[in-house]
């Protein structure tokens, strides 16, 4: 994962023509962490402070209505205005893409950034909306009854990828 | 990710609920208060929604206060007064709420100066009901917003000695307190003319002090109630002047006590009744915080009840996001 994440960091600064004007923004709860770490790793090569922030899309999601009992809500912080910013909206896994659906939904709400991007550690296929990620970890096929999760050290205890069927 | 607790159709009072559905609406209430901090202070959670505030007493700042919380969702809402409505004509309570649930809608707010009225409607009809006081039962959600200021304050809730000062008989604000605090484990205590307790008080496991001096030795928190002069009849109290004289919360008196004592009023205050314009706007005051904490509670309340039908959940972890 160490390795997938640099290469992400890399291209990340690559397509935003170095770092400047970047804010990483996770998705709860995985993506936060992944967007921490490649920050810290952005800033390691490119020196500096790379902003970052947290969203939690339990109040734009789509399937409210149906889900019961309520979802827990994560915190949501979003550093300063996003007008003009280059946004990498950073998550774990990329499915149907209603989580993304959601996050530009939410992200519109804290002002007009330049550009957004997308940067999912597994992309799993699978989608139901016109979404793609622009920086992909790793591209993983999966059937609809299979689960991904990730796991990160810094909630599990360690760094892992499973699929499970 | 989801909790096991939920709250069920209605919120009609906390006497009947449990710590666990009582912890899960404070700890909703924390990410809703970033919401009203945001640049556009609005969630699209309950987009398509109806909500009927129904409020047959006078009130400013529940209402108000819910009514944010209601648009801050995105929540249609239409805010009904008894003044100026069927109600004037002689319509029952019940007609009233089903011609309301005939035009469609999803939740009904209800203040009503008769005990029981939330309790009685909820089971009458098919929408979530939340009581915003009724009579002199319970407001849930003022406890609830209490509890939560409580909590930012001290950082917790166990173990903290708190006393309900004054009109106690009256306030249905001391007894959703009174249950809310001893099921999450802090120690109760009221404090007031024995004119204005209730009967038989002792036996809920609450310490009575007779005079405001020990209140303020031993308690962490006071929650200064209002004297509901209108719901009094003539002599419980001989006179205002009198009252703030024996129980006025004043700075003299808590200048005595060892430690800082957290102020609390659940509004509208009488000022230079029940408590001293000085101590009410002091630096221990947490009155206004109790105001901002008021809308982040109701829209943990809101979101909580809202839809989230079971015969619909298995549908929605079927077909489920990731």
């Amino acid at each position: 994962m160490t390795r997938a994440l640099q290469r992400m960091a890399v291209e990340i600064v690559e397509q935003a023509h170095g770092r400047d004007d970047l804010v990483l923004i996770g998705i709860q709860r995985r993506g936060v962490e992944l967007a921490e770490r490649i920050a810290k790793l952005i800033e390691k090569e490119e020196g500096g402070e790379i902003p970052r922030g947290a969203l939690d899309i339990t109040l734009y999601r789509d399937d409210l209505e149906t889900v019961g009992p309520k979802p827990v809500i994560g915190e949501t912080h979003i550093p300063g205005d996003l007008t003009d910013k280059h946004v990498v909206i950073v998550d774990d896994v990329l499915y149907t893409g209603r989580t993304i659906r959601a996050a530009l939904d939410e992200l519109a709400d804290f002002g007009r950034p330049k550009r957004i991007s997308l940067c999912v550690l597994v992309d799993r296929g699978g989608r139901e909306l016109p979404i793609q990620a622009d920086i992909v970890g790793k591209a993983v096929k999966t059937a609809s009854g299979e689960r991904v999760d990730v796991l990160v050290e810094e909630l599990d205890g360690r760094d892992q990828v499973d699929v499970i069927r | 990710m989801t909790v096991s607790a939920t709250l069920g159709k209605d919120l009609t009072g906390l006497e009947h609920m449990t710590p666990e559905q009582i912890r899960l609406i404070l700890d909703t209430a924390e990410p809703f208060k970033e919401v009203s901090e945001r640049p556009i202070k609005k969630v699209p959670a309950l987009r398509g929604k109806t909500i009927v505030n129904l409020f047959f007493e006078a009130s400013t700042r529940t209402r108000i206060s819910f009514e944010f919380a209601e648009k801050r969702l995105s929540a249609d809402t239409v805010n009904v007064a008894a003044s100026g409505s069927s109600v004037s004509k002689g319509e029952t309570l019940v007609d009233t709420a089903r011609n309301l649930e005939a035009m469609r809608i999803d939740m009904v707010v209800i203040r009503h100066p008769s005990s029981g009225a939330a309790e009685f409607l909820g089971h009458r009809i098919a929408s979530n009901v939340i009581n915003a006081g009724d009579g002199k039962h319970e407001h849930p959600t003022q406890a609830l917003l209490d509890l939560l200021t409580i909590r930012d304050k001290h950082g917790k809730i166990a173990g903290l000695k708190v006393c309900l000062v004054g009109d106690v008989l009256h306030s249905r604000v001391a007894r959703s307190n009174l249950w809310g605090l001893t099921k999450l484990g802090a120690e109760v205590a009221v404090c007031g003319p024995w004119t204005l307790m209730p009967r038989g008080i002792e036996e809920l496991g609450v310490r009575v002090f007779g005079r405001i001096e020990e209140a303020i030795e031993w308690a962490d928190v006071l929650n200064v109630l209002r004297l509901q002069l209108e719901r009094m009849e003539k002599g419980f109290i001989p006179s205002l002047r009198e009252y703030y004289r024996v129980f006025g919360v004043t700075p003299e008196r808590l200048d005595r006590a060892k430690r800082d004592i957290t102020i609390m009023h659940p509004g509208p205050m009488n000022r230079g009744v029940e408590i001293d314009s000085r101590v009410a706007d002091g630096p221990h005051s947490i009155i206004l915080d109790q105001v901002t904490n008021g809308v982040a509670v109701r829209m943990a309340v809101l979101y909580l009840l809202a839809g989230g039908r079971a015969e619909l959940a298995d549908a929605a972890k079927r077909g489920g996001p990731e």
